[in-house]
């Protein structure tokens, strides 16, 4: 399912299996116990690396399993909408810089998932960003339209990413200032790219417990909708 | 400490000696007096402030030893430099940062808290540090980050990575907004726009009300604002 790693000064994250990676109850719960496991064993330099194998970095909710449930299907959608919020937090929380690496598609929650780290990188050959909502006919949550609209900075780029129902490739995303780069023609090259930058953060020795106040204090009103402060003071000067 | 030259209708702040113009408190009460002087000068509907600064540095912070020394000061230093912005955002003309040296952190803010930044490319850069000396950021300073750099990964560079950034990558990343060749240089190009925005003849009072409006969000974190927009601690005597 997912897997958590150390190597030297670098977290790795890993969703196993060539399937889907879709975001259910049981992945949330997995995902978010290894990210408080991370936060538990940080240290000066430490950098989290997201990564998956296969064609999917994530698909998105399982809504199978959402439909399978036949009249309850709603209330299934509500449970993993509302368990997957602390799992933003968490990776906002995070004390330490936080890499994606996009080895494959990224589809809604897949894709909040993404960009609710500090970086992102994805692959120029293979995989696309997908903001499914407007084609399926459900409603995006309102934490995740708050990220999308803290991380990505201009109207248009928001309106392709929510509202075109467009799959976006990497040269794209890179146009649209969604990811930071799509250069490599390989899920390896992704990760090693990835695994470069984070030994250049690494190094830094940063305090992470101030490298998430700051970063916190970047997106505000997202951290006020999921209940994160930044200690620094957040209050209006009245 | 800090000196104030009328040339025509342009006012020239400069902070004065080869040191790091550390914003400490009498330098900041030196620039606010300076300010209020510009204030009073019957001609301000229509002028334009630069400021800049000799030496190796724009200004390179608060004064940390001070604050190290006596932790009140740096409580001060902060209500000081937030009273400073507020005054400079409600400014009735123009503001041009000549920046021709380093500017960091409460440097670097007070260089973005002017409408415009010019900078030397040949030595200096803008720098939030407060990561690599591991000082939480506060957050109204954030509220200029957040109004003066428009992309978020602009701001994750600089915030998060504690950039060192050299005019010219202050260019590309939208945070200065002309680069020229020295210090004197980019004096003389402020003065040069300067005396271009004279010519357009706007009424500083409107602009001044215009730039509030526009920063607003710096001004809630700042001096606090009630709902009807308007201050309880009114600075400029508005003339609307």
């Amino acid at each position: 399912m997912c897997t958590l790693e150390k190597r030297g000064d670098l977290f790795f994250l890993t969703l196993t299996g060539e399937d889907e990676h879709r975001f259910h109850p049981d992945t949330i719960d997995s995902v978010l116990s290894l990210l408080e496991q991370a936060k538990s064993e940080s240290t000066k330099g430490s950098v989290l690396i997201t990564t998956g194998h296969g064609k999917f970095f994530s698909n998105g909710f399982d809504l199978a399993w959402a439909q399978s449930a036949g009249s309850g299907a709603i209330e299934r959608m509500h449970q993993m909408v509302k368990s997957f919020k602390p799992v933003i937090a968490a990776l906002l929380d995070l004390p330490m810089p936080t890499i994606a690496a996009l080895n494959g598609h990224a589809a809604a929650s897949g894709l909040i998932f993404a960009l609710s780290h500090d970086y992102v990188f994805m692959r120029k050959d293979r995989g696309v960003l997908y903001m499914s909502e407007v084609d399926i006919g459900l409603p995006v949550p309102d934490y995740m339209s708050a990220l999308v609209v803290a991380k990505v900075g201009t109207s248009i780029a928001r309106r392709e990413l929510l509202l075109s129902g467009k799959k976006l490739r990497g040269e794209e995303a890179v146009a649209l200032g969604i990811v930071d780069s799509a250069a490599q023609d390989s899920a390896e090259g992704v990760v090693e790219v990835s695994v470069s930058l984070g030994e250049s953060l690494a190094a830094k020795k940063w305090s992470g417990e101030v490298y998430a106040s700051i970063r916190k204090s970047l997106y505000p009103e997202l951290c006020r909708m999921l209940n994160l402060t930044a200690n620094n003071l957040a209050t209006h000067n009245v | 400490m800090c000196s104030l030259e009328k040339r025509g209708r342009l006012f020239i702040l400069k902070l004065t000696g080869d040191g790091e113009h550390r914003l400490n408190p009498t330098l900041l009460d030196s620039i606010r007096s300076a300010i209020n002087q510009i204030r009073s000068y019957q001609s301000s509907s229509n002028s334009v402030l630069i400021t800049t600064a000799d030496g190796k540095f724009f200004s390179n912070g608060y004064d940390l030893a001070l604050s190290k020394s006596d932790p009140s000061l740096s409580v001060l230093m902060d209500a000081k430099l937030r009273s400073l912005i507020a005054d400079l955002i409600s400014l009735p003309m123009p503001t041009i940062a000549a920046v021709t040296g380093h500017a960091s952190a409460a440097g670097c803010i007070l260089a973005m808290s002017h409408d415009y930044v010019l900078m030397r490319r040949d030595r200096g850069f803008l720098y939030m540090s407060e990561l690599d000396i591991e000082l939480i950021v506060p957050a109204w300073f954030m509220a200029v980050i957040r109004m003066k750099i428009g992309s978020p990964a602009a701001r994750r560079d600089v915030m998060l990575t504690a950039a060192k950034v050299t005019a010219v990558k202050g260019l590309e990343m939208g945070i200065v907004d002309s680069v020229h060749g020295s210090a004197a240089e980019t004096v003389e190009a402020a003065v040069k726009l300067g005396e271009e925005i004279i010519t357009r003849g706007a009424d500083g009072h409107v602009y001044g009300k215009m730039r509030e409006t526009l920063v607003r969000e710096v001004l809630l974190y700042t001096i606090g604002l009630d709902e009807n927009g308007s201050s309880g601690v009114r600075i400029s005597g508005s003339k609307l």
